[in-house]
């Protein structure tokens, strides 16, 4: 039998790990990526990668770092894949460390090691303060090299349109655009896994990248794959509000001794250097003792927002507080965190070895996702899913630094399953589906090329991204939700009438972005529609008017499936075999 | 009180083979603009200074965090990202194009998948057995350390080949980016096993002696590489494997 033909979408850290395990076992993988995958948002990652290698004579275990990431989540995540993702985790950091990554490291020349948000132990490898960007070049170097001995073929500066999927219902490969030719065509496979990561265009500022749009989940949702706990989204309590994008701020920053702090006095006028420590307000170490301002991100979002909001304590009366670094001395701050110092002093101007940075919330990370289940695979056979774009290892929170280690567990575990799923695949019948499909596609793309209405596809996206910012972040009412799904629907409605102001043939990023949009509209209502009907708090899902989290009637999975007028939801127990729901609080010590 | 006015000069190529026109644009300032968000606000608003409709911009661009080296292109004259072009900085009309050393695809956009197969020529990774469990990695000494992670930071956005006399199709010069990670791998403890055929890549033409020293890379590098000392230390290499071969021969 021939080799197994994979199709793998998506060039970051969960792509990569996939494509290079299934060239390890012999399939062949054609690696598809709207960037060079060099280029993949895994590269904003900065602060490290949790293993609990116990190198700092903590008595750090792999159970502790399970129970972490449990009660970090909330109890929403499934326990198996997620003890399973911790016990491989000091396995992964020595292979990238084989692999060549830069981590930090000790005088002995061993692994260095911080702490991070949602712990009490220094777990967290690191590589600078870019070690997304390490990591990713570590797998893009191996890929390289598997690529010139002819085992993965790159489809770079292609985007995956929609899978394949035959009259069984089995998916047999993929359509995907040119974005340069703009030619649409069917690409044939034994499995598809995809890794296309988060969905923070949805938002419209976010943490994300460009790229990170969800465009590739909802094409598949709207084919038949569910998605799961898609109203659980991350907000990144430091990021650098910008024009275009929220630049994050890593929680390192505050790992390595970094405070957060407001002026005690509202609308103080005091040069910031000048106001005495006894009139500055650290609010994080004041209510939470003992983990301070390394309480999880949810945590510390909302008290970020309470201070700013019900307080009244923002900067100069604006939505910012202080991040400061300014006490730790020059030298360790270069060494441990030169990446993230550049980058605010780059984009903000002030030098912040000197003065605390000005930061507040962004939309970061969407711990929900396409539903797998503990191989990978989605409920629709063939298509697999791994890293951020699916939804099982970060329950209704996700802990800083546990998003790399399950990016590569989730394509390593992935990878080798598609390979055997592949072998034991029954013959085609027929074409597979591929033409049915390709007409299909070939129908919206000429639709969308002739359309010549009058709505701008990127206001109205910047329309989407306002209301979902403004209703289903930090803090979430069930009316403005549902102000939100009637603003989504009008978004439909008006996308109807769209005008794309580009009609050529040829690197169209109008009508590619067009594309991406239609999909963003539909998922989002996963988002808002998810989010009302969980009457309750859990993780970074906060509703005031709900404010307990209610394990009898929400230690559930959601989960969505798309019909023609709106997504259709379920609930799944939660696999709670290991570890028994506790109330979570980060006041007191767990 | 009329709100402050942005000016832009962009040029525009809609293929290969199109002739390539300046067309002017106004955009509203708003405070810590970069240059990504004003290409935004065309995209939102594809209308040229003279009000007549055009079509938004083709670019590229991803983390708009100077990390994924996407949106290089030249900024009055500089090849930058334009990401962390910040408007208050820039003299105006700002004057935006694309790299002039790369095949353009459209406006801005251009392709520069020469580098990855230059990384792909001198081998830029580590021959690893598999990723199979085989304990922990080779014992890196700090000091060693923080000389391979700012050569690891490269983005591959090619603003070192862009600005280098010798990168051109004449000499076929695989340009600083390259050379540097060739230092990077060869310095590893396990990458230096491919040490020799790197440097081999490295000897014939469009090699390491296509550089003329003029040290435009290591000036334009937005992750401040020290590119201009991997050149002369991967140049001592190189001679030093040539002797090698040609005495071993």
């Amino acid at each position: 039998m021939a080799a197994p033909r994979i199709i793998v979408v998506g060039g970051g850290l969960a792509g990569l790990a996939a494509v290079i395990k299934i060239a390890e076992a012999g399939g062949s993988v054609d690696l598809f990526s709207i960037v060079p995958v060099k280029r993949s948002h895994s590269v904003c990652a900065q602060g490290g990668i949790n293993a609990a290698k116990n190198l700092k004579g903590e008595g750090d275990t792999t159970d502790k770092h399970f129970d972490d990431t449990i009660y970090g989540g909330d109890f929403l995540a499934n326990q198996t894949p997620v003890k399973a993702m911790c016990e491989a985790a000091p396995g992964i950091i020595d292979l990238l460390d084989r692999m060549g990554v830069p981590f930090n490291r000790t005088p002995e020349g061993l692994l260095d090691f911080r702490r991070f948000g949602g712990t009490l132990y220094n777990r967290t490898a690191f590589a600078g303060a870019t070690t997304g960007q390490q990591l990713l070049y570590a797998l893009d170097e191996q890929v390289r090299r598997h690529e010139s001995e002819g085992k993965v073929k790159k489809y770079e500066g292609w985007e995956f349109l929609s899978a394949v999927i035959d009259s069984k219902g089995v998916a047999r490969g993929i359509t995907a655009l040119d974005l340069r030719t703009m030619e649409l065509r069917g690409f044939p496979a034994d499995a598809i896994i995809l890794a296309t990561g988060g969905i923070g265009a949805i938002f419209g500022k976010s943490t994300n990248s460009v790229v990170c749009t969800g465009s590739a989940q909802s094409a598949v949702y709207q084919q038949g794959v569910d998605y799961a706990n898609g109203e659980l989204i991350q907000v990144h309590p430091t990021a650098i509000p910008g024009e275009d994008k929220l630049r994050l701020m890593s929680e390192s920053a505050r790992g390595e001794g970094g405070r957060i702090w407001v002026p005690r006095t509202p609308g103080d006028k005091r040069t910031v250097k000048s106001i005495p420590e006894a009139e500055r307000f650290y609010f994080l170490e004041e209510w939470y003792p003992k983990y301070g301002n390394l309480v999880p991100r949810d945590i510390a979002t909302r008290a970020i927002h309470k201070v700013v909001y019900e307080e009244g304590l923002g900067i100069d009366g604006q939505p910012m507080v202080y991040l400061d670094l300014s006490h730790i001395d020059r030298a360790t701050l270069d060494r441990k965190l030169g990446g993230i110092l550049d980058i605010y002093e780059k984009f903000v101007g002030d030098d912040p070895h000197e003065v605390p940075m000005k930061i507040f919330p962004g939309m970061h990370y969407t711990m929900g996702g396409l539903w797998v289940d503990f191989d990978q695979m989605t409920n629709v056979p063939g298509i697999f899913a791994a890293g951020e774009c699916e939804y099982q290892y970060h329950g209704a929170n996700r802990l800083g630094a546990n998003s790399l280690v399950s990016c590569i567990f989730g394509g390593f575990v992935a990878g080798p399953n598609a390979v055997s799923y592949a072998k034991n695949l029954r013959a085609l019948d027929g074409d597979g589906g591929h033409a049915k499909e390709l007409a299909r596609q070939g129908e919206i793309n000429a639709n969308l090329m002739k359309s010549d209405g009058k709505e701008n596809p990127f206001k109205l996206w910047r329309e989407l991204g306002e209301v979902m910012t403004k209703q289903a972040t930090v803090i979430r009412y069930n009316k403005g939700l549902e102000e939100a799904d009637k603003k989504i629907v009008e978004l439909l409605d008006r996308y109807k009438n769209i005008n794309l102001a580009d009609r050529s043939q040829w690197a169209n990023t109008s009508f590619a972005f067009a594309r991406q949009l239609y999909n963003m509209l539909e998922l989002a209502r996963v988002v808002v529609q998810g989010a009302i009907l969980r009457d309750e708090s859990r993780g970074a899902h906060y509703k005031p008017d709900f404010p307990e989290r209610n394990d009898e009637l929400f230690l559930k999975t959601t989960k969505a499936s798309f019909t023609d007028s709106g997504p259709r939801f379920q609930y799944e127990a939660v696999d709670t075999q290991y570890i028994r729901p506790r109330p979570r609080r980060y006041d007191a010590v767990k | 009180m009329a709100n402050k006015i942005v000016q832009f000069e962009i040029k525009r190529q809609a293929s290969p083979d199109a002739p390539a026109v300046w067309e002017s644009f106004e955009i509203e300032w708003r405070p810590g603009m970069n240059v990504t968000s004003a290409l935004m606000e065309i995209a939102a608003n594809p209308v040229t200074a003279d009000r007549k409709p055009t079509t938004p911009v083709t670019y590229d661009s991803n983390c708009l965090e100077e990390i994924c080296g996407s949106c290089a292109m030249r900024i009055n004259g500089k090849a930058r990202m334009a990401c962390s072009a910040l408007i208050d900085n820039l003299e105006q009309p700002i004057r935006i194009e694309p790299l002039s050393k790369f095949p353009l695809v459209r406006d801005l956009q251009v392709d520069r998948s020469v580098l990855f197969e230059n990384l792909k020529a001198v081998k830029a990774w580590i021959p690893i057995d598999g990723t199979y469990d085989l304990g922990s990695g080779p014992r890196v000494l700090p000091q060693q350390q923080e000389i391979n992670y700012p050569l690891s930071n490269c983005i591959s956005c090619t603003c070192c080949m862009e600005v280098c006399p010798q990168f051109n199709e004449e000499t076929g010069f695989v340009g600083a980016a390259t050379i540097a990670q060739v230092k990077l791998f060869n310095n590893h403890p396990t990458g230096k096993v491919l040490a020799a055929e790197r440097l081999r890549a490295l000897a014939g033409d469009g090699g390491i002696q296509e550089c003329g020293f003029a040290q435009n890379c290591v000036e334009v590098c937005p992750k401040r590489i020290p590119l201009t000392n991997a050149i002369s230390d991967v140049g001592r290499d190189v001679l030093v494997q040539k002797a090698k071969d040609f005495l071993g021969s």
